[in-house]
């Protein structure tokens, strides 16, 4: 592709109701118009949990606003620590900090921890195998902005790195569930965050975060969809409109990405005459469906396996719902995936 | 066609000749208003702020061709800052590089202008920014290169404020001023303001000039909103024959002109109410033709 592939002027594009189409704000909300939601979920987790553990502090470069890290930086400002646009010194910093004994929760963009901070990460936190929480919004395909803000690839980077841990939650309720958890695990972690009014989905189905499980939040005899983040809440709305056309879909919930819950995994897609489809939020290369991949043929168990995630391009900018639809991760292009490959 | 030589902002151009950086400089304003109200909010405020140096940047200071925005002898202005592509594209339209019409896309699906900066989009945008404390680091290699093509262009790299909480800024200051690159102009915009709130408390980085002059560079610094003494600075910055990088420091007013956004506390993204923006429009415009009663140019 050339370097001014994009160049042809255009003229304005206007949605299937006339309606001009926006890029989506950097703080705008995921959820959908009429999702229940929750605010903050992140921060407000982290307030509580900060009342019984002193050694936990919050520090970000110039995005407490945008990573809902304010609500901490309120509560507690004196644990609080603004470290400047400066992701490199971030993490260097958390490292010392977790040296001398306290457990920093660090936020940023997803893309600015994987990408600019990778080394300060590598080596000062993961190593020393130090008790950091990095914790970034705008994982994989969460902004319009374009590709300097959309981590396509952050779960594949951190896949890479020797001690880490990798959450990648799917609503409000399991952001607060494992904040609490990640605190109660001693060691650096990833997790990928939504912000903002965060939807709120799995409360409906009786779930519960357990650090390293995957879970299966719905059965189905058809399909089996392993999902991390707010792909589970595409796949679960997926399989509401897919059983109208008795398709029976099965949804099973990893949000831990690394450690791997093989077992899990390897016990439902062994079932046998379910197609397997792995749906992630990031891109084909690296991510949740490679890790499945892996695990299945390294046991021997072969069933149709498909993937649903971004495809290996740098993405375009837009808004929100028509990039979701364009690379796959709607929930209508998640049913017509599904469709087609049955 | 290239820019003039000299005070005036006459360049040749369907806009006219003879056109005053003051006249510029409002009409960017404008236009960035106008794109703005397309989305309804965005980064406004820095348009506003950073309006008068773009307009003495792309009508006084720089040469290009407006038809031909790769031509080789063209000085190359890099938005190191991608989050003010608004700004950038409201100059680029002023300058007859993009056409007037396509703001009316500004940020839309496909759209040509999308809200971050982006090389592969634009005409006229040099580089892809928006992942902040690129900027300067790519300009070395620009100047670089132009050294060993032996053309005379300047490079211009514009950042902000925040840009120099990053790592990278250094480095590339420490290496521009090693390297001696007397063809870069880099243009730091302090409007005091970041995503969490004010510059200097979120990471202290004044006293700026002397940290610029002790890594080797030439060091202007003036008001950002002063035509006159932008155009001053600029001159200065061109014509120096050391064989340093320059840097013009330009203190600036976010959302300048705007005095009901000027007075909102955290105006890094705006929201505006779609009534508030022919108000703005409004009094941009009755400044304007206060200031041309009184006889400015
Ligand atoms: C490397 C990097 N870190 C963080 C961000 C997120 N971000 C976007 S704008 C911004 C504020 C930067 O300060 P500045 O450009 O001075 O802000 P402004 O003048 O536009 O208010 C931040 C932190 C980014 N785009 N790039």
């Amino acid at each position: 592709m050339s370097r001014l592939s994009k160049y042809t002027p255009r003229k304005v594009q206007l949605g299937p109701n006339g309606e001009r189409l926006k890029t989506s704000a950097m703080i705008a909300s995921i959820a959908g118009v009429d999702q229940r939601t929750a605010p903050a979920p992140f921060g407000h987790a982290l307030v509580e949990l900060a009342k019984s553990r002193p050694e936990i502090v919050g520090m970000t470069a110039d995005l407490s606003k945008y990573t809902d890290l304010f609500v901490f930086a309120k509560a507690y400002p004196e644990r609080f620590y603004q470290m400047g646009m400066a992701e490199g010194v971030l993490m260097s910093a958390a490292a010392g900090m977790a040296r001398e004994g306290f457990t920093p929760f660090v936020t940023t963009y997803a893309v600015f921890a994987a990408r600019r901070a990778y080394d300060f990460i590598c080596m000062a936190i993961a190593e020393e195998n130090l008790d950091v929480k990095i914790c970034c919004a705008l994982p994989g395909l969460t902004t319009g902005y374009g590709p300097s803000h959309q981590a396509t690839e952050d779960i594949a980077i951190f896949r890479g790195l020797p001690n880490m841990t990798i959450i990648d939650p799917c609503d409000a309720l399991e952001i607060e569930q494992a904040t609490h958890a990640i605190a109660a695990y001693k060691g650096p972690v990833y997790m990928r965050l939504l912000r903002g009014n965060v939807p709120l989905v799995l409360d409906e189905y009786g779930y519960t975060f357990e650090l390293g499980k995957a879970k299966v939040v719905r059965d189905g005899r058809d399909v089996l969809v392993i999902s991390s983040g707010l792909m589970t809440m595409r796949a679960l709305e997926a399989a509401k409109a897919l059983s109208a056309d008795n398709v029976d879909v099965a949804v099973l919930h990893v949000p831990t990405i690394k450690p791997l819950d093989t077992e899990t995994i390897l016990r439902e897609a062994g079932k046998g005459g379910r197609l397997v489809v792995v749906a992630e939020n990031h891109t084909v290369v690296g991510g949740l469906g490679e890790a499945v991949a892996g695990t299945l043929l390294r046991a021997g168990v072969a069933p149709k396996f498909r993937q649903i995630g971004l495809p290996d391009e740098f993405l375009d900018a837009g808004a929100l719902p028509t990039l979701h639809d364009r690379y796959g991760i709607s929930t209508g292009a998640v049913i017509r995936q599904i469709k087609g490959w049955l | 066609m290239s820019h003039q030589n000299g005070i005036s902002g006459g360049r040749h151009g369907a806009h006219g000749v003879n056109v005053s950086l003051e006249e510029r400089a409002y009409r960017i304003r404008r236009l960035a208003l106008r794109m703005g109200e397309v989305q309804g909010q965005g980064y406004i405020a820095q348009a506003l702020g950073v309006a008068d140096v773009l307009a003495v940047a792309y009508f006084h200071a720089m040469t290009y061709r407006p038809k031909d925005p790769e031509w080789e002898g063209r000085d190359r202005f890099l938005l190191s800052i991608g989050h003010y592509a608004i700004a950038l594209y409201s100059a680029l339209i002023e300058a007859e590089i993009l056409p007037e019409d396509e703001l009316e896309t500004y940020g839309g699906d496909d759209s040509r202008l999308p809200m971050s900066g982006m090389a592969a989009y634009t005409p006229g945008m040099e580089i892809t920014g928006g992942s902040l404390g690129h900027g300067l680091g790519i300009a070395i290699g620009f100047c670089l290169g132009l050294k060993a093509k032996k053309n005379p262009a300047f490079v211009y790299n514009l950042c902000s404020d925040g840009e120099l909480d990053e790592g990278s800024t250094w480095e590339a200051a420490l290496s521009a001023g090693s390297h001696k690159l007397d063809n870069l102009i880099a243009i730091v915009d302090v409007n005091q303001m970041q995503a969490d709130g004010p510059s200097t408390a979120i990471s202290n980085f004044e006293p700026l000039g002397p940290k610029f002059e002790a890594f080797g560079w030439y060091v202007e610094r003036v008001d950002g909103n002063d035509i006159p003494a932008l155009v001053a600075a600029f001159d200065r910055a061109r014509n120096l024959k050391e064989a340093r990088p320059r840097v013009i420091i330009c203190d600036t007013k976010m959302a300048k002109g705007v005095p009901f956004l000027e007075a909102r506390e955290r105006n890094h993204f705006l929201r505006v109410e779609a009534e508030e923006w022919a108000e703005a429009l409004d009094i941009l415009d009755k400044a304007r033709a206060v200031a041309l009663q009184q006889g400015e140019a």
